[in-house]
């Protein structure tokens, strides 16, 4: 073994709390990296994967200093070095990959320019050496037409291609090691695929070694050589990704891989009881001790050390006994045959044609959901999936009330229409209908306490006021599972997931027949999904409400759903139940989607069909999906709209391609496969 | 709020410009007490002295104590100013709040209004509200509490919008709530902070206002003690008699920085950034 190119030994680093009491953040983590070599750092909110990722470079937020510990990057002792050395090193040598490339880009300076300032600063240069290299780079990170790319502006490139532009700007110091922090978190399942794909071959064409921090391990599984568990701010196992992956042996890393869905397997993933440590807290015993299935006395006894395993390294007293087993809770929906909701024929347009437009009989613009239909029974889910840009959220705004359909109905089970606005509907139909947000920290207001945003929809439906109201508040925390003692409390005083639970409860006040979910669980780390999949389940169970759940995440969708719809640019491709949905033949943009979603399984590798490219308007006629379909058929795609293929029972493709001939062919290959397309 | 105190005085700029503002006030409150001689009594024997033992900051050309006139001199500006920021933050920031939440048509349209309330020379309009009214604080507080007023609208209006479209917001409407418990319950608690820094901005504004209708002639009468009143009377012997116009100038000076600090201090310790939060 070749020197390591960063080695990090013993570092800890943290913030001195009140008192002048020490509270670290990482806790004497040791790490190598070598050259070429990609190490993956995976680990939840508050685990210090950032910290140690940025400890590479040298760097500390705002109030951290180092405890104990060094961090050597290419025989410079990072943390000894003058603030000036360090930032000569950052950006020459290491560079960082931000986790939004949207943002981190200068929406008023050409991709080309932003690439020359970075190229000025780290080489000598000349101005025409300049533009040849600034080309290069865009080449070498596979962007097509790099030179008419380098004229183009931020906004003018999608998500996945302004990634990659800052990429380019990463490498243009000659970087030996890039850090990634979450760099497709929020991107497309098709467009993190082709990223990651593109990262891959990168590492390995230019040998540079790359730091990948991901709260994913479907992500980590696809890039790391090695992969780093982080826990509490402490190393809880580390090795190669696919022992890791294959055999773990720390209880946490079980746990994590336990809570992630997976496509093939429907029914609820076992979550993890209990919360981490605070952070800074002291620890004097194991730290996944409480949360543990299998703590014993000596557990609680110590600080457990990494225990060197051969393959891997395990921060656990018995990580070589055999895992306790994991199990999935399959659902046992009760539904009824019984209508809850339907939508019959929906288009919704945001904009309304102008005046001009009308006078001068210009076309309308393709709306951005079109011909939307589908029925939902009581007591049933059906999952809504897509990319982003689909119309899926827009759906459920519609059925919420919150935009109006320019055509189609939307109707409750008792024939009421739905399809007026909010302020149009009576109070009951209104309680009937609730919506459980994605982003639990912005639908609670910071300004209110608990009781205070439980007690608004008990006044508006019920009249419950003063004691009543925080009673019934105090019921509802304790059906979605939170003491109490939290209905003084404010949202900024609670968890993430904690949060989610209170928006969740907030909904359930008024005993909705339809509950829409939006993306409730994205912004979650997946132990704490698992545990709020499970409490929509259960409260379903208990309140026989219907679910409409919108996600991207597809394995999710399988999760929960009883059916599923498939959208594609405001149009449904597919719709049936999702053991039918979930398994050939598939719509090919079902299949493009599947296909994309990675895995926590070192040995298999997604199917990338469709190019990452530029959203632009859904199509004026034919298939939605005909521009980018990986098995069109010609010019009747264009042209004329698909026909609905029954396959099953309440099984619908929307495809030209005979019932026959649609795919069946296998989602994943096997990881040694080459997946990137050229260009 | 003891929080928001400790942290509003935690930098020096803002244990300053609190400091500034509580003096001032204070002396203000306890001109009678403090000032040495009747701040209108004139003394054919006393006229023009420089600054002495028994005159600290001299006597102007009418013999009267500039100590005690500086002394007396903000009570008018500082109670007037205040009620019409009262005033201003009030019906501002409440149509601010309503136009964000409301926004549409509603909004375009009376934004159109509210532009054309900006573009006009303010000073001018007051003159002539004042010449028509009258030149009490009964005409000067419900004017410049209504024209500051327009301008704290449009501020806290661009901050409502943002509110507008937070999840929380929407989670409300989508229960179907109306206007009232939209706008009182989720949106002003998050606004409140900007209503207070947009308030005491304006009000140190108000103050120069104020002072300068004073200095025209429009603001307080003779003979009351007024800092804008006193360097428009004695500012043709500025250069035989300086300390009669730079002793006004400087405690006029000092309450402006010492607002505006302390608004800044306010707006920091709140996590408000004045730079984004005003859009006028």
């Amino acid at each position: 073994m070749t020197d390591p190119l960063i080695k990090i030994e013993d570092l800890s680093i943290g913030f001195t709390a009140k008192g002048g009491r020490q509270a670290p953040i990482l806790r004497g983590v040791s790490l190598e990296l070598c050259a070429g070599e990609t190490i993956g750092i995976v680990g939840e909110s508050g685990s210090g994967k950032s910290t140690v990722a940025l400890a590479m470079m040298g760097y500390l937020k705002s109030g951290l200093s180092v405890f104990r510990g060094s961090a050597v990057f290419d025989g410079h002792n990072m943390f000894a070095l003058s603030e000036k050395e360090r930032a000569r090193l950052r950006g020459s040598s290491i560079a960082l990959i931000p986790q939004n490339a949207g943002q981190a880009l200068t929406p008023t300076l050409k991709i080309g320019q932003q690439i020359d300032e970075a190229l000025q600063l780290h080489t000598d240069l000349g101005r025409a050496d300049r533009e040849t290299r600034t080309v290069e780079l865009l080449e070498k990170v596979r962007l097509p037409s790099p030179e008419e790319m380098a004229t183009r502006y931020p906004h003018e490139l999608s998500g996945g291609q302004q990634q990659r532009a800052a990429v380019a700007i990463a490498l243009a110091g000659n970087a030996k090691a890039l850090l990634l922090d979450e760099p497709t978190t929020g991107l497309d399942v098709t467009t993190q695929a082709h990223i990651l794909e593109f990262l891959r071959h990168l590492a390995q064409d230019l040998g540079v070694a790359m730091v990948y921090v991901s709260h994913d391990l479907g992500v980590i599984a696809r890039v790391a050589d090695r992969v780093a568990v982080m826990y509490a701010g402490q190393l809880v196992e580390e090795g190669l990704t696919r022992d890791v992956l294959n055999v773990p042996h720390h209880p946490y890393t079980r746990g994590l891989l336990a809570s992630i869905p997976r496509l093939g397997e429907p029914g609820i993933p076992s979550s993890m009881p209990g919360v981490p440590p605070a952070v800074g807290s002291e620890l004097t015993a194991c730290a996944f001790a409480d949360r543990c299935a299998q703590v014993r006395e000596a557990c609680r006894k110590g600080v457990p050390d990494l225990v060197d395993l051969g393959t891997s390294r395990s921060r656990c007293l018995f990580s070589n006994e055999p895992a306790a087993a994991q199990t999935t809770a399959l659902r046992e929906p009760e539904i009824r045959n019984d209508m809850a909701l339907s939508l019959d024929n929906v288009a919704i347009s945001y904009s309304q044609p102008g005046l001009l437009d009308r006078l001068l009989n210009r076309p309308t613009k393709t709306p951005t959901v079109d011909r939307a239909s589908f029925t939902l029974q009581k007591g049933e889910t059906l999952g809504l999936v897509g990319e982003s840009g689909s119309g899926k959220s827009t759906i459920l705004r519609a059925i919420a009330g919150l935009v109006s359909p320019r055509a189609g109905s939307i109707t409750l089970n008792d024939g009421e229409s739905l399809t007026a606005p909010v302020s149009r509907r009576d109070r009951e139909t209104l309680r009937k209908v609730q919506m459980i947000f994605q982003n639990a920290d912005a639908s609670l207001n910071p300004r209110q306490t608990i009781a205070e945003i439980l007690s608004a929809p008990l006044q508006l439906y019920f009249g419950l006021k003063g004691q009543a109201a925080r009673d019934k508040a105090k019921t509802l925390l304790e059906a979605v599972r939170l003491p109490e003692r939290y209905l003084d409390r404010f949202p900024g005083q609670l968890s993430g997931g904690e949060k989610q639970r209170v928006g969740v409860a907030r909904a359930f006040a008024a005993n909705p027949e339809v509950t829409l979910c939006d993306e409730v669980t994205s912004a979650l780390d997946v132990s704490v999904q698992a545990a709020a999949l499970s409490l929509l389940t259960r409260l379903q169970k208990e309140n026989g409400s219907s679910y409409i759940f919108v996600s991207h995440d597809l394995a999710v969708v399988r999760a929960v759903s009883d059916r599923v719809a498939v959208l594609y640019q405001g149009r449904i491709c597919e719709v049936g139940p999702s053991a039918q949905v979930y398994a050939p033949p598939y719509h090919p943009y079902t299949k493009t989607l599947m296909g994309a979603v990675l895995e926590p399984d070192p040995d298999t590798a997604p199917v990338l069909l469709a190019d990452d490219m530029t959203e632009q308007a859904p199509p004026a006629s034919g298939c939605p999906f005909q521009r980018r379909c990986p098995r069109r058929l010609g010019d009747i795609c264009d042209s004329t709209l698909p026909p609905a293929r029954q396959l099953g029972l309440g099984h619908v493709i929307h495809c030209h391609i005979p019932e026959e001939e649609l795919d069946g062919d296998a989602l994943r290959v096997a990881q040694s496969q080459d997946l990137l397309p050229t260009g | 709020m003891l929080n928001l105190l400790q942290t509003t005085v935690s930098k020096p700029s803002g244990a300053i410009g609190l400091g500034l503002t509580v003096l001032h006030v204070l002396i203000a409150l306890l001109a009678p007490v403090i000032a040495p001689y009747d701040p209108t009594m004139q003394n054919a024997d006393a006229i023009l002295l420089a600054p002495n033992a028994e005159h600290w900051m001299g006597t102007d050309s009418l013999g009267r104590d500039v100590f005690s006139r500086v002394v007396h001199g903000g009570r008018l500006a500082i109670s007037v100013t205040f009620a019409a920021a009262v005033i201003a933050t009030l019906w501002g920031g409440f149509a601010g709040i309503f136009f964000g939440a409301v926004g549409g048509r509603v909004d375009e349209y009376s934004m159109r209004i509210v532009d054309a309330f900006l573009s006009m020379p303010w000073l001018l309009f007051l003159l002539l509200i004042i010449s028509i009214g009258g030149a009490g604080p009964a005409t000067i507080i419900p004017t410049l509490g209504f024209f500051y007023g327009v301008a704290i609208l449009r501020v806290v209006r661009g901050a409502a919008m943002q509110v507008a479209t937070r999840d929380y917001v929407t989670a409300a409407r989508a229960r179907g709530e109306n206007i009232w418990p939209i706008i009182s319950r989720e949106m002003f608690p998050n606004l409140s902070d900007i209503l207070l820094v947009e308030g005491a901005m304006r009000w140190s504004w108000m103050l120069l206002a104020f002072s300068s209708l004073s200095f025209l002639g429009f603001g307080a009468t003779p003979p009351t003690p007024d800092w804008g009143l006193m360097v428009a009377q004695q500012r043709s012997l500025i250069s035989t008699a300086p300390w009669a116009v730079f002793w006004p100038c400087f405690a006029l000076s000092t309450l402006i920085i010492g607002i505006n600090l302390l608004a800044d201090a306010i707006g920091k310790a709140l996590g408000l950034d004045r730079a984004t939060a005003i859009a006028v």
